[in-house]
């Protein structure tokens, strides 16, 4: 278990970090890929659009042209797809052997 | 000008990884919520889903100042944290209650209304997802009628969901609204307006839950956007005891295009089969309150 | 002791609270009446109205609230006070453990009052008895000057060692009753007590999240630290409360050094060096058993009193060393652990048996919901047990002092 000598806290508090409940991205089972040909702001390589990155629940979406997808953070839930304007998002299954090699043991958090 | 996907802050106040369920729709809340006070703001949570989006120590998924609360502690604690600022000369942060169904209009009632009463410095928002989902979906008294849960399971919820905003407002503070994760930016002004306004603000947000309501994970803004379309839920704002209807909830009143709550219903497992007589008085409840939110808004145009 | 008579007045238990309070400089208070407190936080929202106290009133809707506002302005760097009593600080129960937990040096006023049902407005000290584990620390006091002055010195303790405090005094007894005090001059108490430094760790600057949910175990933090699980800040706390027996003591010394009188620490005895008999208590009752002592004395009993200052922390080996000369010990509760009699003879018993003194320990259950005691009435009490323990007749059974059954 470990000895928590070098603790200073009296109380309970945490600080932000990336990744508060591990690399969420093992969650998913289906990943999101966004189509160049289809996405506005891929297309016009410009910031156009942009409902992806507004609707994202997990704030793993930028804010750029073409908006990318944090794949380690990334739970998989859909939302961007759903709420693509031009069908160009789509869920592809996530291979098993992926998922595994990203597993990390006790990486409780990333700054 | 509204603000729209593109005039949005870019900056951000949730890390990615989190511990949210998939598809919360707290998460899209509180985002916007977070870009509006530009993360100047302490957050008091009382136990609910929002506790678990902030993560378990000695980690934090957010980068704004959050005190964790007892249940039905919100609004006292929140309004102790403000007595406290304004003693020490401190104007510049908002003081954000931050709470669910049931921590706002069950067990959190009472504080909330001895702080409304006393119109403490305090911005409550009531994030509604319509039940205790943080402890695995148990009825609270914002579960709508004929909705399962795992302490109405067989039948359903009896009676409807109480009129949180009415209770609310009975208060006389200076500003309500309500908002919804389907448009942010409707949500982003009035966090920014409410921002802008001291004494007690109280903002009631739909929040759709993936796991609670039975409906997929990708399905969370098209949820919360037909609560609005359907009328089941109503955008507004009572600034000053004037009532107006905002966003779509507007549009819809302007073009008379509501849909039929039948197709928000259908959507949720959490109805199952919904017999026709319950199915009946839910869009009669969701048409008689309509009727009275586009009167009133005509009225105080 | 030497009283400066310009500065006393007399005034009631409650008032004196209040005035410790207004010394004290609070920025914070909250509260919510209940009989007998009511006129503490009554006087308070006048000092703060009228401005001869720079604070804010919080005049909350339960006393779950009174301690939901404290817990509140403390963790954002304000001084802060509340007072209760009985079903009022039942209500604020779960509070009382957040406000422990989170380590605020809350001071609250404990006006003492039975529990119901069936409902009773008089003293007995149930109320903070039944609070005792939530990691408070409680002071008892036994009369108005004490009161005023474990206020202020409740402060010291409680921003040194970071617990809350509670201070308790009798419900009407003391409470409603006037006493001459002496009230200090506000220079001399900044001079034991300063004003408040703010400091807050609720800042967008720094941003942290407060008490989340913390798991058994510990856990790495994001710069790879290993931090403390659940049980490892309950140790930490239990260990503040160790420091605070040095504390409580050490902030008596200073209040003597500034104002010229103390009040024993954790303990005071009175008659106690050469006594056989020994009558232990806390609060007003301790006060009354030195009358007690008197009169046993004048009948040629040697008997003393110890009087119990500090009851959490508990000072057991104080106490087991103030009664290693007694042969009998005579303990006056007021209150009941329900199954398990009076909870301070509880407390002694177990403290004397870890550090291997061994008198005869007997135990009297006495004026719950108010029930007058006279000092006689714990001379009756003493000379029952001296006559039980001179026949050798063994384990006594809790008595209860003027039972009507």
């Amino acid at each position: 278990m470990g000895q928590t000598r070098h603790c200073k806290q009296k109380t309970a508090m945490s600080w932000p970090c990336v990744g508060e409940a591990g690399r969420t991205g093992d969650w998913r089972t289906l990943r999101p890929v966004v189509d160049p040909e289809k996405c506005v702001a891929a297309r016009k390589g410009k910031i156009v659009c942009m409902q992806c990155w507004m609707f994202c629940p997990d704030n793993v979406i930028s804010r750029t042209a073409p908006p990318e997808i944090d794949m380690e953070y990334c739970k998989g839930c859909g939302v961007c797809v759903q709420v693509c304007p031009s069908q160009a998002i789509e869920m592809r299954p996530e291979h098993a052997e992926d998922v595994a090699a990203s597993t990390k043991e006790e990486a409780s958090c990333d700054r | 000008m509204a603000t729209n996907t593109l005039n949005l802050p870019e900056q951000e106040y949730m890390l990615p990884g989190n511990r949210a369920c998939a598809g919360c729709s707290v998460g899209i809340v509180f985002r916007h919520m977070s870009k509006a006070l530009d993360g100047k703001a302490i957050f008091v949570v009382p136990a609910s889903c929002f506790t678990v989006l902030c993560g378990m120590y000695p980690t934090a998924s957010v980068q704004v100042p959050v005190m964790n609360s007892v249940f039905p502690g919100t609004a006292a604690c929140a309004s102790g944290i403000a007595a406290s600022l304004k003693k020490q000369g401190r104007d510049d942060l908002t003081v954000v209650a931050m709470a669910g169904d049931g921590g706002t209009a069950d067990i959190g009632m009472q504080g909330l209304s001895g702080a409304a009463e006393r119109n403490a410095n305090v911005f409550f928002v009531c994030y509604d997802n319509e039940a205790y989902m943080n402890t695995g979906t148990q009825r609270s008294s914002l579960t709508p009628l004929g909705a399962k849960t795992t302490t109405t399971p067989a039948k359903g919820k009896m009676q409807f969901a109480k009129d949180l905003p009415a209770i609310v407002e009975a208060h006389d503070i200076p500003y309500i609204a309500t908002a919804s994760p389907g448009y942010p930016g409707d949500l982003y002004d009035k966090v920014c307006t409410a921002r802008g306004i001291s004494g007690t603000r109280f903002m009631h947000i739909n929040a759709p839950c993936p796991p609670g309501w039975q409906f997929p994970t990708a399905e969370t803004v098209a949820m919360a956007q037909l609560a609005v379309e359907t009328g089941a839920f109503i955008l507004f704002e009572i600034m000053d005891g004037k009532f107006q209807l905002t966003g779509k909830s507007l549009a819809l009143a302007d073009k008379d295009n509501r849909q039929p709550v039948r197709k928000f219903i259908e959507l949720q497992s959490r109805f199952g089969v919904l017999d026709e007589e319950t199915l009946a008085r839910l869009q009669e409840r969701v048409d008689e309150r309509w009727r009275k939110a586009v009167a009133r808004h005509r009225a105080e145009e | 002791m030497t009283v400066d008579t310009q500065s006393v007045s007399v005034i009631t238990g409650n008032r004196a609270a209040a005035e410790a309070a207004r010394l004290a400089r609070v920025d914070v208070v909250a509260a919510y009446p209940i009989t007998p407190q009511s006129p503490v936080v009554e006087t308070l929202s006048k000092y703060i109205e009228t401005g001869v106290l720079d604070a804010e009133f919080i005049t909350v809707e339960s006393e779950h609230s009174a301690m939901g506002v404290c817990i509140g302005a403390a963790t954002s760097g304000s001084r802060v006070f509340t007072a209760s009593s009985a079903n009022g600080l039942a209500y604020m129960c779960e509070q009382l453990s957040w406000a422990a937990g989170s380590r605020l040096p809350i001071v609250m006023g404990c006006a003492n009052r039975a529990m119901s049902a069936p409902w009773s407005v008089l003293n007995d000290q149930q109320d903070a008895m039944s609070q005792r584990d939530q990691g408070w620390i409680q002071l008892y006091c036994r009369n108005n000057q004490e009161i005023l002055d474990t206020f202020l010195q409740g402060f010291r303790i409680a921003e040194q060692v970071k617990l809350p405090v509670m201070v308790c005094y009798d419900g009407f007894i003391l409470s409603h009753t006037v006493m001459p005090v002496d009230i200090p001059e506000q220079e001399q108490v900044d001079a034991y007590l300063p004003p408040y430094s703010v400091h807050t760790i609720l800042d967008p600057e720094e941003p942290r999240n407060v008490n989340p949910v913390t798991l058994a175990n510990p856990r790495l933090n994001g710069d790879g630290v290993l931090c403390h699980g659940y049980m490892e800040f309950r140790y930490l706390m239990e260990q503040a409360h160790k420091e605070a027996l040095d504390m409580i003591v050490v902030a008596d010394e200073e209040f003597e050094a500034c104002f010229g009188r103390r009040w024993g620490g954790l303990l005071w005895s009175y008659q106690l060096e050469d006594a056989e008999v020994v009558l232990l208590a806390a609060g007003s009752l301790a006060g009354e058993a030195t009358i007690s002592a008197d009169m046993l004395r004048s009948e040629g009993i040697r008997a003393g009193v110890l009087g119990l200052r500090a009851y959490r922390p508990f000072p057991a080996a104080a106490v087991a060393d103030a009664l290693k000369e007694a042969g009998l010990v005579v303990v006056f509760d007021k209150s009941l652990s329900y199954g398990y009699d009076g909870p301070i003879r509880r407390d002694v018993q177990a403290a004397l048996f870890e550090h291997r003194v061994m008198p005869e320990v007997h135990g009297y259950i006495a004026g719950l919901g108010g029930r007058d005691i006279k000092a006689r009435e714990l001379v009756d009490a003493a000379r029952d047990s001296i006559t039980w323990a001179e026949q050798g007749k063994g384990p006594k059974p809790t008595d209860w002092i003027n039972l009507q059954l």
